[in-house]
């Protein structure tokens, strides 16, 4: 992809996210830093790559690693996620 | 060497999907009842993420890989079953410093292996656009990472909460940065190893000087500005990779932890420069009613407590970092159970800022199994203290403060508070007169006619109450 194609991605990325994030209600807002944590482990794809690749095998080892790091937070991240979005619940009439 | 084939367009659409996840993800969020929905969204994009990325390469390495996964999953998976709600700050501090870690990680693999990344030309040259996004992927990274450990230390209690100032702080902040954007700048002359892992090095030990001059109350800033720039460190590589999964994740990131810090900063009407500044609650400031707490005050028990509540029509519960500490609230929503039995309305009324991360007594009080349609916002409920017979303030301080509306020289001049002064009458479940609130200042509440100071641990005082109110 060409830098102006993924600029505009991440320009209307940001203005997706300010208006996403404003309509999150306040009440769940650390679920909203756990979850965001969780996504923003998707770096595990450039840890995959590295992985994946042959040619540098320090390059390797930094990447699994990486792989390594990322996954305690995917798993870790949504699922703590998931256990807290759980306890929400509404007064039962 | 095997194939890659990143123009694949079905490849780049699997990423646009799993990006799209993501933002669907985080919409959920706008109501617990759809949040759930939302968190398997989020699982979703990340598989789909992943496996596209393992089937680009045609699973190469795919056992080393799978064991990587499984070696971080399980860490994850029981740590994230294992923690206490109350910790749940050090958790997220310690999440953002693995991102930050993985994206150092990921940014030297590229260094080290360019053309694998496609970033590189036959000649091993890094192209020019590569390098700048390299050389903010890895200084953003190694912020985040230094930064978060520093935070998780001070949430965690293993450092001392108080701001710890070094002499001149300010610039060697100023010059360890600029020498960073001095570095990536050289960087697009010079790809040799030194200037790479100067900037490295250099962005570590700006993320520790960063965090370390900030105090404890200023930690959900901090929280949230390293969940801002987790999600900038990964869109720094996703534009390396020119991935637009990681792109929009990382906007999304970057822009829901700016937001929250903005929150947060508005909360205390403090600026996000005071704050990065550091040193707040570093000595007592002047002004504020310092010095005034010979002034009289009364104390009472639990069995005062349990009566007047008993009695009343509406109580409403304000709960702070000491409720957390102590972890009171589920001997608070037994409480609250009790009184509402007995025919009283309970609510709760939660100040942004109220401990150490947003909406971080939310999720207690959801723990304790209190229905979040019983617990209010600050705006939604702060004019409801006049016309209610009991607010009961359980390890809250400074957010109760009325000096922040009327005392021009306190340190919290400004800052919104919960109108508790306004009830008929205050109950404040303190451990003792002595502390004072992280602003280091004193609260006029304690001495006023109406208030009843409950000196005692939050969760003793609570189950106190409790016992009585069974009588």
């Amino acid at each position: 992809m060409d830098f102006i194609s993924i600029l505009s991605i991440f320009a209307l990325a940001c203005f997706v996210g300010y208006y996403v994030v404003w309509s999150v209600t306040p009440a769940l807002h650390t679920p909203l830093m756990a979850v965001t944590n969780a996504i923003s482990s998707v770096i595990i794809v450039g840890a995959l790559i590295a992985s994946a690749a042959g040619g540098s095998v320090s390059s390797k080892w930094l990447g699994l690693i990486a792989v390594v790091f990322a996954s305690v937070n995917i798993f870790g991240g949504f699922a703590v996620t998931a256990r807290m979005l759980a306890m929400y619940k509404k007064k039962d009439r | 060497m095997h194939e890659v084939t990143p123009i694949n367009p079905w490849f780049a659409l699997a990423y646009l999907i799993s990006g799209v996840c993501f933002i669907i993800a985080l919409r959920g969020l706008s109501s617990p009842s759809t949040s759930r929905k939302g968190n398997r969204y989020g699982m979703a994009g990340m598989l789909i993420a992943v496996v596209t990325t393992l089937l680009m390469h045609h699973t190469a390495g795919i056992v080393e890989i799978v064991i990587a996964i499984a070696i971080g999953g399980a860490i994850g998976l029981v740590t994230a079953r294992k923690i206490a709600m109350t910790d749940m700050p050090q958790l997220v501090a310690a999440f953002h410093s693995l991102v930050g870690m993985a994206a150092v990680l990921v940014a030297a693999a590229a260094f080290l292996n360019p053309t694998a990344f496609g970033i590189a030309d036959g000649a091993g040259q890094i192209f020019a656009v590569s390098r700048i996004e390299m050389g903010l992927g890895i200084a953003i990274g190694a912020i985040t990472f230094s930064g978060s450990v520093i935070a998780f230390l001070k949430l965690n209690g293993n450092m001392s909460g108080a701001p710890i100032m070094l002499p001149g702080r300010h610039v060697i902040n100023l010059g360890t940065l600029a020498a960073i954007l001095g570095l990536i700048a050289y960087f697009l002359t010079d790809q040799s190893p030194w200037v790479f892992w100067t900037i490295t090095g250099l962005a570590f030990l700006i993320g520790f000087l960063l965090i370390i001059p900030i105090g404890g109350a200023d930690m959900p800033v901090v929280v949230s500005m390293l969940n801002s720039y987790s999600g900038w460190a990964a869109a720094a590589m996703g534009f390396t990779l020119g991935n637009s999964a990681m792109i929009i994740t990382g906007a999304l990131v970057g822009s829901s932890g700016a937001i929250l810090s903005y929150i947060m900063c508005k909360a205390m009407n403090r600026s996000f420069i005071s704050v990065i500044a550091g040193g707040f609650g570093a000595a007592p400031e002047a002004g504020g009613g310092a010095a005034k707490s010979d002034r009289p005050w009364k104390r009472g028990s639990a069995e005062d407590a349990a009566f007047l509540m008993a009695q009343a029509e509406q109580v409403i519960i304000v709960p702070g970092y000491g409720m957390a500490v102590a972890q009171a609230q589920h001997a608070l929503r037994e409480m609250g159970d009790i009184l509402k039995a007995q025919g009283v309305k309970v609510k709760y009324a939660i100040h942004p800022v109220a401990g150490r991360m947003p909406g971080h007594m939310n999720v207690l009080l959801a723990e304790a199994n209190v229905p979040y349609d019983e617990v209010f916002e600050l705006e939604d409920i702060n004019g409801e203290f006049a016309q209610t017979d009991v607010a009961f303030v359980i390890g809250a301080n400074d957010v109760t403060n009325p000096a922040a509306k009327t005392d021009k020289t306190s340190p919290i001049y400004g800052m919104p508070i919960l109108d508790v002064e306004k009830a008929k009458t205050v109950l404040f479940v303190k451990r003792s007169m002595g502390g004072v609130g992280y602003a280091g200042v004193d609260n006029d509440v304690f001495y006023m006619d109406q208030t009843m100071m409950l000196l005692a641990d939050a969760k003793k005082m609570v189950e106190d109450i409790v016992k009585s109110l069974n009588h």
